[in-house]
Formats: structure tokens, sequence, C-alpha cells
């Protein structure tokens, strides 16, 4: 499957592995759940590490997991969903995640330009056939008037 | 006031640019009507039983007469050539074509006026006093605060998809023209004991089915610190703040939920860790507040003596000055109400000729200023004395000097059914009749403030739960049918009115607000007012004499 990656359209290269399913080398992501019940078998994992997290789930709880992952999966359950927009910016400003922070589930393009200034890089389209079309989305609007992950400075800072 | 520079010019440029792409993917069936709802929404688009309603943002109230006559182009061409004010200060189009709207967004943007967030789960229009800048007891001019508000919530990346929509009203001084404390975050500028001038911030006002008082959730606020502030508020909402049940996901239930203590626990910890970043620049202060200086007010104009002699002989505009206007903090001005409440017509409704005058006048009169208020009329709040006479002349062949400001005709009423897709009764044309009912204007200033809310549904547009008297439009088995409730107020002794008894069918409608008003006037005692009178009797005397008949 193809996703947009640091606005790039790109293979995705990671399995999202259901709580059932058996553990296989390579990149995988679990959800929570399944990491804190098989914490000590995943660290020796092989292979990229990610962990799924919903708008449902306790952010602060996973602070201290944060370095064995390579990726965070943010899941929209509905775009207007948004919670996780909240969990990208302080998982990036707060937490110091430097992996790549993915959007998953009800992801549209004309939520692209407001996830990515919150700090998602990556995104799983609900319609995968209009990655090229969504591209543009991240050019929307080429200033904030806030601090963003993007741009940490507020405009009146820039003015 | 506020001029754009480039970057907010660019950003509502691009943003009519994103809508009309997102308007050509809705009609090219590329985007559902899910996918597309909220993007109109967040765009001041709905779409309403006769055609789509735009709304558009006046920010703080605050038009220039090149906006206002841009506005009334737009009506013409666009639209059946009047628009509706709203109580947050906006107006409303409502007939416009929904292919139409980019292009009305496009010129709107040449004026600098756009729809953004007008509607949807965001951070709505920031609503102040009518008369901030202008007014005497006045500790502070809120509009720059409510300028830097309005950039910081415009397109903030993270609030765009609340859990409900999420209003900010500020305001200046102690009187309370904003109904602050029914507003999610409603912020007064205070001074401290050191003298020190800040906020005082609220949260978890509301109105609608659930109609709560806001609680002070910290008592004073740094200046410097109020976006930080803002933004611990949102980011503890956003996150916590139900999303299963949107008639439970306004903060005001959040708050209720978790008791306020508990919200402050969490917005403090969340601030402290914030704070730094986020604090304000007095560079970016300054910045803002040049925009708000004072006109060139003529230091001569109480000297004049034309005024006094025109009260003494002209007793129609004698009467309209005691009632319209408002006392200007600078000598020899005066603010004034453009009554957008004649008998007979709807409430907050104006024409594009009526609007075009109002330019002309403000342009004239008042340094090119119009402000629109929560009462849904429009001020002109620098006006000389000397000016007065003529402008009230003028106002008055337009039909836009109605005597009636805070009277019992000075009606707040939503569009009800006969334009709302929401509604489930009809508001205006009974608004319509209660005005005509009273039309003796020496009665209506006999009976003093009384202030009328009228909404044609459970969403309470028209704040019919903080109305002195309040009217909500019920759908029972098809019929439309009327709850009245008594002693609300949206000032600062806010309180939410109690419910008089069962509905009232709508023929019984305006009978009804006589037989209320007859009650008073028995039951006053002097120069009482109808509020404080139904704060000392209760609801039951006018309860018997409204349901004697049954």
């Amino acid at each position: 499957m193809q996703i947009i990656k640091d606005r790039e359209i790109v293979e995705d290269n990671w399995l999202h592995l259901d709580d059932e399913a058996q553990l296989v080398a390579g990149n995988i992501t679990v959800s929570l759940a399944r990491w804190q019940e098989q914490h000590e078998t995943l660290e020796h994992h092989e292979g990229g590490l990610g962990l799924r997290l919903s708008g449902d789930d306790p952010l602060e709880e996973i602070v201290p997991d944060l370095a064995r992952f390579s990726l965070i999966v943010l899941l929209f359950p509905v775009f207007t969903d948004g919670r996780c927009y909240s969990y990208a910016k302080l998982l990036r400003e707060r937490y110091g995640f430097k992996g790549e922070i993915r959007a998953q589930g009800d992801v549209l393009q004309d939520q692209l330009f407001y996830m990515s200034q919150c700090g998602i890089n990556s995104f799983e389209l609900a319609n995968p056939n209009r990655l090229t079309n969504a591209l543009s989305a991240f050019d929307d609007f080429s200033e904030s008037y806030q601090a963003t992950v993007l741009r940490p400075e507020p405009l009146y800072r820039r003015r | 006031m506020y001029q754009y520079d480039k970057y907010d010019q660019m950003m509502v440029d691009q943003r009519v640019a994103q809508f009309r792409d997102q308007t050509r993917r809705y009609l090219a069936g590329e985007l559902t009507e899910d996918q597309f709802r909220p993007l109109r929404l967040a765009n001041g688009l709905y779409i309403q039983i006769h055609a789509p309603m735009l709304r558009i943002a006046v920010p703080y109230g605050l038009m220039s007469s090149k906006q206002v006559r841009k506005v009334a182009d737009i009506a013409r061409r666009y639209d059946k050539g009047f628009v509706h004010f709203t109580t947050r200060t906006n107006f409303q189009l409502n007939w416009p074509k929904l292919e139409d709207v980019p292009d009305i967004l496009a010129e709107l943007a040449t004026v600098q006026m756009h729809a953004i967030q007008t509607s949807g789960n965001d951070i709505r229009n920031t609503t102040t006093d009518q008369f901030a800048g202008i007014n005497a007891e006045e500790i502070e001019d809120p509009r720059p605060w409510a300028e830097i508000i309005r950039q910081w919530s415009t397109f903030h990346p993270e609030f765009a998809y609340l859990p409900r929509k999420f209003k900010i009203a500020i305001i200046g001084s102690e009187n309370d023209r904003a109904a602050t404390k029914l507003h999610d975050i409603g912020l007064h500028l205070v001074k401290n004991h050191d003298g020190e001038i800040g906020f005082e911030v609220l949260v978890g006002g509301g109105l609608g089915r659930t109609p709560i008082i806001g609680e002070q959730i910290r008592p004073f606020l740094e200046k410097e610190d109020l976006l930080s502030y803002l933004e611990a508020i949102l980011r503890v909402y956003n996150r916590l703040g139900r999303r299963d049940n949107k008639f439970k996901a306004r903060i005001k239930i959040t708050v209720r939920e978790h008791g306020i203590n508990h919200i402050r626990e969490l917005v403090e910890a969340e601030w402290v860790q914030i704070r730094d970043q986020l604090r304000l620049d007095q560079k970016e202060i300054d910045r803002v507040k040049a925009f708000f200086t004072e006109p060139d007010y003529d230091s001569n104009a109480a000297a004049d003596t034309s005024f006094e002699a025109k009260l003494e002989e002209d007793k129609a505009f004698a009467r309209w000055l005691k009632q319209n206007t408002f006392e200007h903090k600078v000598p020899g001005y005066k603010a004034v109400y453009v009554s957008l409440k004649k008998h007979g017509q709807a409430p907050g409704d104006i024409t594009s000729e009526q609007l075009e005058i109002v330019a002309d006048l403000a342009d004239k009169f008042s340094f090119g200023e119009i402000r629109s208020t929560h009462t849904q009329n429009l001020v002109l709040a620098d006006v000389k004395q000397a000016d007065l006479y003529e402008l009230w002349q003028q106002l008055q062949a337009e039909g836009l000097a109605t005597p009636n400001i805070n009277t019992l005709t000075d009606i707040i009423c939503c569009p009800g059914l006969d334009y709302c897709g929401l509604a489930n009764a009809t508001s205006i044309p009974l608004s319509k009749q209660i005005a005509e009912r009273f039309d003796d204007l020496d009665h209506l200033y006999d009976l003093g403030d009384i202030k009328i809310k009228f909404s044609g549904c459970m969403n309470g547009c028209a704040h019919q739960s903080v109305g002195h008297i309040g009217i909500l439009g019920v759908d029972k088995k098809g019929e439309e049918w009327y709850q009245f409730t008594l002693g609300g107020s949206s000032e600062a002794d806010a309180s939410i009115g109690e419910r008089l008894g069962k509905a009232i069918p709508k023929e019984d409608v305006v009978d009804t607000v006589s037989h209320l008003i007859d009650a008073y006037v028995d039951l006053r005692r002097e120069d009482e007012s109808f509020l404080a009178t139904v704060r000392r009797v209760g609801v039951d005397p006018f309860k018997e004499r409204v349901y004697a008949d049954n």
C-alpha cells in the first residue's frame, strides 16, 4: 500500500499487527494493550516497532516507553475527532518524539494541513487513490498565526 | 481599526482558494456530503430550508464604511438585497447559491472580510462590548485583545475539530453587554490590588438546551499570558470534552461533569508547561494596540449649543436621544444606536440601501466606522453632539431611528422556521406581532428595560434562556408551541430564566406577552424594573395571570 510520508508518495513498509496475529519479523505496529501485555517479548523484536494509539488511550502513560518506538500511529476513527491533533503536538513538543507519526483511519485531504502543522508526518489516506491530489493540501496555507510544530515561532515573532 | 498586513491578507486569500477547490470537489462528487459539511461550516455555510445560509464574520463587531458598502453590494448581487445581524455580531445572507459562495468569499477578502469559523466545531468569532474604547467606565479597551485572540484562533491547527463549537467574549468594563458569563470562555479586563490590569477568566458558560452560567477559573491572569492560558483551556477541552453525544459536548458539560476545581487543576498544569513559550511580546501587543488609538476628536465638541436648542424644540428628537444614544467618554460626543428593530420588521434585518446610507452616515459623522451589537442593532460610536440632529433626521428617513433600544420591542430573535433548517417554530412573524402590539412609545418607556429573547428551537440562537422574557419555539406533533421563561439575564447579574408553565399555542403568544406585562404593571413597586419584579415576587404571580383562563 502507498502512503504519504514527508510530502512524498512512498510504499508502506510497516505491518499493523492485530492483537491476535502472531508476531513476525520486520517493521510492525502493535496496539497499546498488546504492548502493555507483551512488552518484554516486544523489547527483543527484530525490526522496527511501532505503537498504535487512539484518543481514548492515556498518552502520558506511554511516555517512558517512547524511545522504544520508531513509529506512533494515531487513529482518527472519524475525521471530526480532533483529539489526536493534541496528541501529535504533545508527542513532538513536550515528549520530544523524533520518529514517524502517522495518521490512520478517516484521513482525508482536507485535514492534512492542520495535521502536518501538529507534527504528523505520514498519512494513510482513507482513499488511497487520491494520494496525488492530496499532496497539494500541505500548501493550502503558507503561514500560520500560531506556534506550530513546523513553525515553532508564532507569526507575531516573525512579523 | 485593525488593518491586514501581507500575512493576514495572504491567509484569507488562501482560504478562499482552498474553499473554492473544496466546493468544486463537492459539486464534482469527490467529497461526500458528510465530508463536505464540516468544511463548509468552517466557512460559515449552512444548508437551509430554502437555500444555503452564509454567516459572515464581523470580528468583535467592528466594520469600516468600505466594508459595509461591500456587504450591501454582495447582498444585492448574490442575495435578496438584505442581511440579518446575529447575536454574535456577525451577519447572515439567507439566500446565496452554493456555487456562488467562493466568489462571495473572494469579494469579501478584497475588503479584509471573511466567513472563517463562523460555524462548526471550532473557535468562533470573539465578541465584545459595542462601546469598547468609548466607555468612560472602561478599565481598558478590549478590542486589541479581541484581535490578538482572532489571530490566535484563526486556523489553529490543533483546535479545528473540537468536540463542539467554542465561543469567547471579552469585555473591558463591569457592565456586561457581551453576555460573557454565557460563553465557553468569558474574559474580563480587571485591575488587581497592585493596580495592574489583567484578565479574570470564566469558563463553562453556555446557552442552548442546558443553559449554564460560567464559573471563574482564574481571578487574575497577566495580559502577556492570555494566549498560553487560552491554549491550555482548549487543549484540556479538546482531549477531555465528550465526543459520544453532541448534546453533552460543550465545555459547560465538561466543567459540570468534572467540576471546576478539577478542570482548573488540569488547565493550570497544562499552562505551566506552555506559558513561557507562548508569552506575548510587548512588541506585538503594541503593534495591535496601535490600530485602536483614539480618532481625532474635536476638543471643542461640547461647546456646541445647537444641540440643546434642538432638544428643547423637538420632542421626538429628545425622545430618540434619550433612548438610542449612549454616553461617550469624550465630552460633546455620543454613541448612537441604529435601531434594526423597527416595529413590523424582522429584528436584525437591514437592506442594502440602508447599509449604504449607514456607511455614508458613518463617513460623515463617525470616523467611517460601524459597530454591530449583541442585541442585533448597529452603533455609530463617535458622533459629535452638533451632528446628532441631522443624523437622527437621516436615520429616521430610513426607518433606522425607532426609539426603542432596551425596550420590550428591542427583541432579540433568531431567523426561525421561516429560514432555518434547525428550527421547530416560527419566531420572526411573532416578534413582529409583539412589536406591533406594543407600538405606543409612551407605554414602552413606562415599561422600561424589558428584554425579550425569542428562539425558534432548542439551539437557542436568540439566547431565550437569559431573556427577561424568554420565548422558545417547540414542536409538538407537527404543531408550533412556545415555552416561556421569566427572569433570565445575560449581564453582570447573569441568571437563567425560570419556566413559566406549560407551552403556549402559537395564537396565544402575543396575548401571553400582554398578560405578563399587565401582571408586571400591577406588581411593580414604583420604578422597579421587570427583572427586579420577577426576582422579588417569583414566577407564580405571572403564571396565575397567564394560565388563569385555563
